[in-house]
């Protein structure tokens, strides 16, 4: 299981990394894609079993192909003629170490309150469709109506109008 | 003996993991798993492409491949090794690595999701609390592998085929996975295993599968035109439509790249297959009660088969649609029909159980369907079509 976890870990890494850095756009939105698949993988590892399955439908599945769309649709995928860094690196790495500097002094003055459970609750996907059926019936409804607006919204805005 | 031959390869399979030390039984049970589905459903493959190119053959008043073996029925066999032996073309533009993964890619993920189907009674290799969601996850990776094999290629059809195949493929998504929400709010499970079981038994001679009550006849009517519609198939095989685009995103591939891409293909047409009969046919039970002496395997592939069947019979006879028939046809009619079909099933699942149920649940879906086909029909006035030919 650790060699396991191992190995998807460095490729999520090694992919989120050339997602980064590659020169190609359409490498980097295929990159990108095999990093999200690899933390899905991770979260199926951790028995996360809807969590993983969802990311990898919404993102793999939809996220990716909107993006690599999107690259193709706005501009061309060849941006071999630009330099790697943008010209702006030394804000954005500025920025980068504020964050994660604020976030490890956040970490690092919390107080813990309440003891971890030793093992971790084992969450079957049946248990998350009840409790989401039961107690969270109500949000879920209000996600669900929203959803279906901005579906038939998608759906009115794309219709091609008569002009009278 | 019925319940032996039944389960013969249940069997099978738990002597043949008994014979490995304990620590190896997962590996070896699964690697047994994987050795069947890709054995089975190659075949299967196989033998459809014959059955296809024969079918097809008579419709159109032709004989079909008759050279190979007797009737033509080595034809396969010719075929697998024409493409092994092939010279592997690869473009020069191409972007070498991903032109090479994206068969790869397209076809792992259609071997994947045969895990959750349940092929016979308790012949499931992998029963998951979240089957049916496992299912259309790794079967959402499949487009991204069509957009590699369409954009690597550097060749305008194949980026066009692509496009189009992954602007279909997403379209038809969500009727396909809207049409399975009534099956899933009827049965309360997402697990495969559940929901056939949940089909299982009788009502005097009668099955109780889902496809035959209103809303689940409605259900399998939109899986199955979303399902031709996800596996690219005809009347919906715009990306690769031969007069149009040549062969839509593969192209550039030759040889067993190629072979890889129609294997893909077809046996992502045999899942999602496999999946409507596991949903709405009641998945390895017998149709009729006195019928169940027959093994449960033999049932889930003679229903596949038959579906199989009908695909190359809508194939050899349905004319192929327009890019606007398309999208018009999966956003204003598909979408609000599966959405209108999970209202049924509430409608179903809230009357008591009785003659009532039947008439109202069967309204909610007939109503809407002749409003939205009138409403979409507009002004037009379908009539008879008069043929006029050369003196």
């Amino acid at each position: 299981m650790q060699w396991a976890f191992n190995i998807v870990a460095v490729l999520t890494l090694l992919s989120a990394a050339a997602a980064l850095s590659l020169r190609n756009l359409v490498h980097c939105a295929l990159c990108l894609a095999g990093a999200l698949g690899g933390l899905a993988v991770l979260f199926l590892q951790l028995n996360a079993q809807f969590v993983g399955l969802a990311q990898i439908l919404v993102y793999v599945g939809a996220v990716a192909i909107l993006v690599v769309f999107a690259i193709l649709l706005t501009r061309g995928a060849d941006f071999s003629k630009q330099p790697a860094l943008s010209p702006s690196w030394v804000v954005g790495a500025g920025v980068a170490v504020l964050v994660l500097g604020s976030l490890v002094a956040a970490i690092r003055t919390m107080t813990a309150t309440g003891v971890l459970p030793s093992a971790p609750p084992l969450v079957a996907v049946r248990d998350i469709g009840a409790r989401l059926m039961a107690e969270y019936v109500l949000p879920l409804e209000v996600v669900g109506l929203l959803l279906t607006v901005a579906l038939i919204g998608g759906v009115v805005i794309a219709l091609q109008e008569k002009r009278r | 003996m019925a319940t032996t031959i039944d389960q013969v390869f249940v069997n099978l399979k738990l002597w043949a993991v008994g014979l490995f030390p304990a620590a190896w039984q997962p590996l070896v049970s699964a690697l047994l798993s994987i050795i069947a589905i890709i054995g089975v459903f190659a075949t299967l493959f196989a033998i459809t492409t014959i059955l296809e190119r024969k079918g097809l053959g008579r419709i159109q008043n032709r004989y079909g491949p008759n050279r190979v073996g007797p009737c033509g029925i080595l034809q396969p066999m010719a075929d697998g090794i024409k493409a092994i032996i092939k010279e592997d073309v690869v473009p020069r533009s191409a972007d070498k690595l991903v032109h090479f993964l994206a068969p790869v890619v397209l076809v792992a993920p259609v071997f994947l999701v045969y895990s959750v189907l349940p092929v016979g009674r308790n012949m499931t290799p992998l029963d998951l609390d979240a089957g049916v969601l496992f299912f259309f996850a790794i079967g959402a990776t499949t487009e991204l592998a069509v957009f590699m094999a369409g954009w690597a290629s550097h060749n305008k059809y194949s980026l066009l085929g692509a496009m189009r195949a992954i602007a279909q493929m997403i379209s038809y998504e969500v009727p396909l996975l809207l049409s399975t929400v009534p099956v899933i709010m009827a049965v309360g499970s997402l697990s495969t295993v559940r929901i056939v079981a949940a089909q299982t038994g009788y009502v005097g001679w009668l099955p109780r599968w889902f496809v035959f009550t209103p809303w689940g006849l409605a259900g399998f009517i939109l899986f199955v035109i979303a399902a031709t519609a996800e596996s690219n198939r005809s009347p919906f095989d715009l990306p690769e439509g031969e007069s149009e685009i040549i062969a839509g995103y593969f192209i550039e591939y030759s040889g067993f790249k190629f072979a890889l891409f129609f294997l893909g293909e077809y046996l992502g047409l045999f899942a999602v297959s496999g999946l409507a009969i596991t949903l709405f046919l009641g998945g390895w039970s017998a149709p009729l009660s006195f019928l169940t002496w027959i093994p449960s395997w033999v049932w889930f592939f003679a229903k596949l088969l038959a579906m199989i069947g009908a695909f190359i019979w809508v194939r050899g006879t349905v004319p192929r649609l327009r890019m606007d028939q398309l999208m018009n046809f999966a956003w204003k009619f598909m979408l609000p029909m599966a959405l209108i079909n999970i209202l049924a099933v509430a409608v179903w699942r809230y009357l008591p159980a009785g003659f009532w149920r039947w008439p109202a649940c069967a309204g909610v879906v007939w109503l809407p369907y002749l409003a939205l086909g009138r409403g979409l029909a507009g002004s037009k006035r379908v009539t008879k079509r008069v043929y006029r030919y050369a003196a």
